[in-house]
């Protein structure tokens, strides 16, 4: 047994605090809230307001881009005509419209965060951990306080999205931006180059298959936590898997779920064939 | 040329030591320490020590000396990629340690450019736009950017490959993509970091030669590092022999070819002796 005068719990501290925060600055939260749930509305809205014949065709239209090949944009189309077929179509369009979301939020953190610590190692030295703690914590221990202050339903489902998903991101951006040759840093820097032509001239665009890799792992793990989303009141593809889980129904459980695997897939090969490098850097 | 032209470039006792403890390590260097004892005793290195040397304008001024000698860490000092831990650079008479970062941005836009070992080119540009680039950062109107890199790509002989990347030239053509940008900058000073090392031996000829070439009509104040003395009688105006960041001999090629300053000067002069 370990010795009881040695233990302590910060618990009641914990407890305290954000007791204090939901009190003091819940209307601050609230606010938060609801412009983001605004935002997630209106774009569910508007997906599944568009008829799924247009929305096929613009998939199809941006996997073409991406891809520039028919086999990959034909699979990718067929496989969302797939989950439409087996009556998903609506809560496929709500679990994505929440992902972007998320997707969205992740970016605008993640990509100048991301910047920021390719800059400092200070910075990058105190991230790093965080980004672990982030990417490690069990997602129901943060979901408790983020419930507390924005209740329940898509707005917390976001920000538990956010926080499992961003960190790769981050590290990559840092990564990338790293990564870009010495010399080549050296060569603008000589010519004259200040800090804006730097970062949008060279950087960003050398990190930029790095970066996109980020934004795929980013997609990736945001998609898997539908399911966590959908037991805070999330609607969408989770919600079946769920229901599946909780009447024994396999066989709806697993429709959803692969229509989850679907959407991973489309997304991740449509992110992948945008991260592949134009013009390969050869030694 | 004159052997005693105006100076351009001129550097007064600059020191430059690496490591967390330059301050304690320069005490020591200056007085009269060895680099490997100043190592052992403050874990520092010393990469410049004492040297002062003046180069002329319009000359071509080759710095020589083995790998480690310091040669690329006092290049770079002469457009502030390396800040010295003490001592003085003048460009035209203006000290350009006392600029501060706007002043030396622009110092750089108009005044300085360099041609690098590796090139160090934009990878994810074609090779127009990378002859353009020094242009382009200072803001130059996208015309004239274009019309001038246009011109040094066909002077530098790389007609037709200006929508080609870097990565589908060889070498040679690579540095003349260097050269070209170094020059459409239209700078007074260029710096060349042993721009022409990595090259194969024939082009590394046609090279110099077109250097050469060039020079006779542009006049630039020309700062060349190297490792190999055939390169730097071949091409400079006057050489300076480095050796573990000090400075041994300055002299033109004849004086460093007939009269040697030491016995390590005497080596590079005998090697090359035997090869010839």
């Amino acid at each position: 047994m370990f010795p009881d005068n040695l233990t302590f719990s910060i618990a009641d501290w914990v407890n305290g605090w954000v007791d204090a925060l939901v009190t003091n600055y819940g209307d601050v939260f609230r606010h938060i809230s609801d412009t983001l749930l605004w935002a997630i509305v209106n774009l569910e809205g508007l997906l599944r307001a568009t008829p799924w014949w247009l929305m096929l065709g613009v998939v199809a239209v941006i996997a073409w881009h991406a891809t520039r090949r028919i086999l990959p944009t034909l699979v990718i189309t067929g496989l969302l005509f797939l989950v439409g077929a087996v009556g998903l179509w609506d809560k496929l369009m709500q679990t994505l419209a929440l992902m972007l979301v998320a997707t969205l939020i992740s970016v605008l953190v993640g990509i100048p965060l991301g910047i920021l610590s390719a800059r400092s190692n200070r910075l990058r030295a105190v991230l790093m951990p965080l980004l672990d703690i982030m990417q490690t914590m069990p997602s129901f221990v943060y979901l408790i306080p983020v419930l507390m202050l924005f209740g329940l339903g898509k707005v917390p489902a976001i920000f538990a999205t956010v926080i499992y998903a961003a960190p790769p991101l981050i590290r990559l951006t840092d990564l990338g931006i790293r990564q870009v040759d010495g010399e080549v840093m050296e060569a603008i820097n000589a010519f004259g180059a200040n800090r804006w032509q730097q970062l949008f001239g060279v950087q960003l665009p050398l990190a930029l298959p790095s970066i996109m890799a980020g934004i795929n792992q980013t997609t990736m793990m945001a998609l898997s936590m539908v399911v966590i989303a959908s037991m805070i009141g999330a609607r969408g593809l989770g919600e079946d898997v769920l229901v599946g889980i909780q009447t024994l129904n396999v066989g709806r459980g697993l429709e959803a779920g692969l229509a989850i695997v679907i959407l991973a897939v489309v997304i991740d090969r449509i992110t992948q064939a945008y991260g592949r490098p134009r013009h390969e850097v050869s030694k | 040329m004159s052997t005693q032209p105006i100076s351009k470039i001129e550097v007064k006792n600059v020191f430059k030591i690496f490591g967390e403890r330059a301050g304690e390590a320069l005490q020591l260097i200056r007085e009269a320490r060895s680099k490997e004892q100043v190592l052992s005793q403050t874990g520092c290195v010393v990469g410049v020590n004492d040297l002062s040397l003046s180069i002329g304008s319009g000359e071509i001024f080759v710095i020589m000396g083995l790998s480690g000698s310091g040669k690329s860490t006092l290049v770079r000092h002469f457009n502030r990629l390396i800040d010295p831990t003490s001592g003085q650079i003048l460009v035209d008479g203006e000290d350009i340690l006392q600029y501060d970062m706007d002043a030396l941005r622009e110092f750089r836009r108009r005044k300085i450019s360099m041609v690098f070992q590796s090139f160090g080119l934009l990878p994810h540009r074609n090779v127009l736009d990378n002859v353009a680039y020094g242009l382009k950062v200072r803001g130059e109107s996208k015309q004239l950017c274009q019309e001038r890199a246009l011109q040094w790509i066909e002077t530098v002989g790389l007609k037709g490959y200006e929508k080609k990347y870097p990565h589908q030239l060889s070498g040679g053509m690579r540095q003349r993509v260097g050269l070209a940008r170094a020059l459409a900058a239209d700078t007074d000073i260029i710096l060349m970091d042993e721009a022409f090392s990595a090259l194969d031996p024939l082009i590394r000829a046609e090279m110099q030669d077109q250097l050469l070439e060039l020079q006779k009509t542009l006049h630039k104040t020309i700062v060349f590092i190297t490792h190999d003395l055939d390169e730097a009688v071949r091409i400079g105006n006057r050489i300076a022999i480095l050796k573990d960041g000090r400075l041994i001999q300055v002299g033109t090629p004849q004086e460093i070819l007939h009269s040697p300053a030491d016995e390590y000067v005497d080596r590079f002069v005998q090697r090359r002796a035997v090869a010839v």
